[in-house]
């Protein structure tokens, strides 16, 4: 069976959650453009810096919050590393180590793609452009899937390219769910009303999942109902749950098939991760404040991320018994 | 041949390549596309009519076309401007340089004889230094060169190879006669561009090279990959399958990783850079998911001095320490083996002919371009009185450097050089000013005549093989000599044809080699 180094491995990993990341991102600007709005129609953007807790840094850098700024702060800042460029950037950099190992489309795309985004100014990024551009970006990202789908071989790289997509996008869904469950709390006036149902709307949209709650739930729309649809329905590709459950049969195939003995910590994570996922309610979930469960599963997914680390990328470390 | 047709040079009518290849003239220099008046270029007929056809907006745009997918490819070097490291490709000129079969045959022969010859030199300097006991060559040029490695005294190779992979530098002289310019036996680079670049004529002018009985150059790496294996050390008992090969890198961030990359890809082996190998016991291994898995045989693309910080340069981040001790003991191949730089130095160079002679009874079949070895009095003495007649090279250096090129210097540097030259003779060579062939080249004008070098390149492990094609380099700015990439320089596809129209078949497949079976796939 053909080995695979140990640094191609941890590149393909973050490869791909680079790429997951952009596109999430935009995916979070695209719907905070529709979020930062209030009832009357004015935007705040400073929402979006606090959501992501970059707000010393972002004032480090630019004097206000305004869409002009929080946009360029986010999409073509090389300084901020949670920028849409940086990302990308990041990915690249992963792919520039990885073109002996991945195709050279896949390559040639990430590279266009990049030198794109390295070219854009000022006015590509205007507010009144923002919807086209971030549909440019994830156009970019869901290409690049579509093409490592149709090119990557199948062997071990590929299931770390999966298990970097799937944590990255489980995560990435918390966090979607977080700008709006936390940091935009519906003052009690909202509730219910056109406002609050619009933005319920475009969390949906911006997860590409407003017809798939349709189909599961045709008459209504709860808050409740979105947030269990978005972290726990089994069929939706973006919930967490549908994540995880690849991310478990992923590491359980890298421990059968490739025989990686060194797996198996990883895997026992992921079962219980799994397990607790498949426990839950989201009436409990609320009743327990869904902000801090997001918080906790963000930490697990961290936890992971570690564990898959220590057991695959510094296998020629002693393992060393972590908590 | 330049043609004639002054009267179309005015006429200022037309916008065919014909037109412009009507008025091109080639300045008297031997010219790779049309040869000279008394040889004129009879195997490139076909090929400068199907030129002749093209308009020429088509082939501007073609052109750009292709240098834009070698961008976005990112067939790129790194330049480092403003601590900022930046891509970009080597310019690429898509008029092909053209060699016959006949001419093909000569040159094939010749770089099979040369390495012969150097390898046999190299084993006998680590081994007896037959050689300069017989006072061909000067002992204290090869034991005080500072490419000559002690630690290799006595060390026995697989099949006595040293250079597995070579590449000669040629240029063609104003009657057509090809000389060897440089040896390359260290880390010789531009293989990549060759098969790239026929990959890119392939692709943006399929009409030009169709039936014209045009030699592949697809199966480098297979052929790689077999020397590979071939020099690998026998796997212990009960150990089956192929020996694991890997290429050994800087790193992305060295300027010729895309290279790495091609081969690594090409033979389907694991690019490694230092940090991930690790000697235990004497034995190499490469770090994987699955723990140490052990490496039979290394193409390193890292110089002797960084291989190994216990054995060379201490300060070295990029090689594996104590890598040196496990080859030594014969638990690891290396290609190119440790210490070859001492047989390519440029003084060294000067008795290659005389090393031939020696060792295989045989003139040279290329010849070199006649040299000065300065630490001669006699060359010495010839050297300072043509100093503007000729080209003072300094022996230790690469990449065009530190050249004086005697007809084009002013006053003041011909005085510079002279006084370097009685400092430290030894240091120098010269040569007289070699008028290079040109070939027709797109410029920003036209079509005109640019200079041009070949770089052929052959692989060693049991037997030696020749890639049938070679790098062209072509010096793009007007007049200038100097091929360099580092000193703007471009390539061309370079096209070596076969003997009738379908004598032998165009691709020389990969997949009637019997060696196919090597398993890694990363």
């Amino acid at each position: 069976m053909a080995a695979l180094l140990a640094r191609y491995a941890e590149c393909i990993f973050w490869l791909a959650r680079y790429m997951e990341r952009a596109e999430n991102l935009a995916r979070i600007l695209d719907v905070n453009e529709t979020f930062a709005r209030d009832s009357y129609g004015a935007t705040n953007w400073v929402t979006i810096v606090r959501l992501n807790a970059d707000e010393k840094r972002f004032f480090e850098l630019y004097p206000t919050a305004s869409a002009k700024n929080v946009l360029n702060f986010y999409i073509l800042d090389q300084q901020n590393p949670t920028s849409i460029i940086a990302a990308v950037s990041s990915a690249r950099e992963n792919a520039r180590q990885l073109r002996p190992l991945i195709s050279t489309e896949m390559w040639a795309q990430i590279n266009v793609f990049y030198n794109k985004l390295l070219a854009w100014g000022p006015n590509d990024i205007a507010p009144q452009n923002i919807q086209r551009q971030c549909a440019f970006i994830k156009e970019a990202c869901q290409t690049h899937t579509g093409i490592t789908e149709g090119t990557f071989f199948r062997d071990q790289g590929w299931y770390f390219y999966n298990l970097g997509r799937n944590l990255e996008r489980a995560d990435q869904t918390t966090r979607v769910l977080d700008i709006k469950y936390h940091t935009l709390l519906p003052s009690p006036r909202d509730v219910g009303t056109p406002v609050d149902i619009s933005q319920w709307n475009s969390l949906l949209r911006s997860a590409a999942g407003y017809h798939a709650f349709r189909r599961v739930y045709p008459r209504g729309l709860t808050p409740a109902a979105v947030a269990g649809f978005l972290l726990f329905n089994d069929n939706f590709p973006r919930s967490v749950m549908v994540c995880m459950r690849e991310v478990d049969s992923l590491l359980n195939r890298l421990n059968s098939k490739y025989r990686l003995r060194r797996g198996t910590l990883p895997l026992e994570r992921s079962d219980e991760l799994l397990g607790s996922l498949a426990s839950q309610t989201i009436e409990a979930v609320i009743a327990g404040g869904l902000h801090e469960y997001l918080d906790r599963l963000q930490l697990s997914f961290s936890s992971l991320t570690s564990d898959i680390a220590q057991a695959f990328f510094h296998a020629d470390q002693p393992a060393t018994m972590t908590a | 041949m330049a043609r004639r047709a002054w009267g179309a040079l005015l006429s200022g009518s037309g916008n065919g390549v014909d037109h412009l290849l009507s008025t091109y003239n080639a300045n008297g220099f031997y010219d790779e596309l049309f040869g000279n008046a008394a040889k004129p270029a009879s195997h490139s007929l076909s090929v400068q009519e199907r030129l002749r056809q093209l308009d020429f907006d088509d082939l501007r745009r073609r052109a750009s076309d292709a240098e834009r997918e070698l961008y976005n490819l990112g067939i790129t070097f790194l330049v480092y401007s403003d601590a900022k490291a930046v891509d970009r490709i080597l310019p690429f000129d898509v008029i092909p340089r053209i060699i016959s079969a006949k001419e093909w045959a000569h040159l094939e022969a010749g770089v099979q004889q040369r390495i012969a010859a150097l390898n046999l030199f190299l084993h006998d300097v680590y081994h007896d230094q037959k050689i300069l006991k017989d006072g061909i060559i000067p002992a204290e040029l090869v034991l005080g060169n500072a490419n000559y490695r002690e630690q290799m005294r006595g060390i026995d190779l697989p099949f006595n190879t040293y250079i597995h992979i070579m590449g000669v530098d040629l240029v063609r002289d104003h009657d057509g006669t090809f000389r060897v310019l440089e040896d390359n036996g260290r880390v010789p680079s531009g293989v990549s561009y060759v098969v790239e670049n026929r990959h890119m004529m392939q692709r943006a002018f399929p009409d030009l090279m169709g039936d014209i009985g045009l030699r592949s150059v697809d199966n480098y790496g297979v052929k790689l990959l077999e020397a590979m294996c071939e020099i690998a050390p026998p796997r212990p008992e009960g150990v089956d399958g192929d020996p694991q090969v890997v290429l050994l890198s800087p790193g992305a961030y060295n300027s010729a990783y895309f290279e790495h990359i091609f081969l690594a890809r090409e033979m389907g082996v694991p690019l490694v850079e230092g940090r991930d190998l690790i000697v235990e016991n004497d034995k190499v291994y490469m770090k994987t998911t699955g723990g140490l898995r052990r490496v039979d045989s290394i193409y390193r693309r890292i110089g002797d001095d960084f291989l190994d910080p216990l054995a060379f340069n201490p300060d070295s981040m990029l090689g594996v320490p104590g890598i040196f001790e496990a080859y030594r003991k014969g638990n690891v191949a290396l290609a190119n083996a440790i210490g070859t730089g001492v047989a390519d130095d440029k003084a060294v160079y000067a008795y290659v002919p005389r090393m031939i002679k020696y060792y295989l009874g045989e003139d040279a079949i290329i010849p070199n371009v006649e040299t000065h070895i300065c630490r001669e009095p006699d060359a010495l003495k010839f050297t300072l009185d043509n100093l503007d007649k000729l080209v003072v090279k300094p022996v230790g250096e690469a990449g065009g450097y530190g050249i004086t090129i005697g007809p084009r210097a002013s006053k003041a540097e011909l005085e510079e050089c002279r006084a370097k030259l009685l400092e430290d003779p030894a240091n120098y060579i010269s040569q007289p000013m070699v008028p290079l062939s040109v070939c027709p080249t797109l410029t920003e004008d036209g079509i005109e005549p640019r200079h041009v070098d070949l770089r052929p390149f052959a692989i060693t492990a049991r037997n030696t093989w020749v890639l049938p094609g070679g790098l062209t380099r072509v010096a793009l700015k007007k007049g200038t000599l100097i091929v360099n990439s580092s000193q703007g320089g471009g390539s061309k596809d370079t096209w070596v044809l076969t003997e009738g129209p379908t004598e032998e078949p165009a691709l020389e497949s990969a997949l009637v080699d019997p060696f196919q079976s090597q398993s890694q796939s990363q």
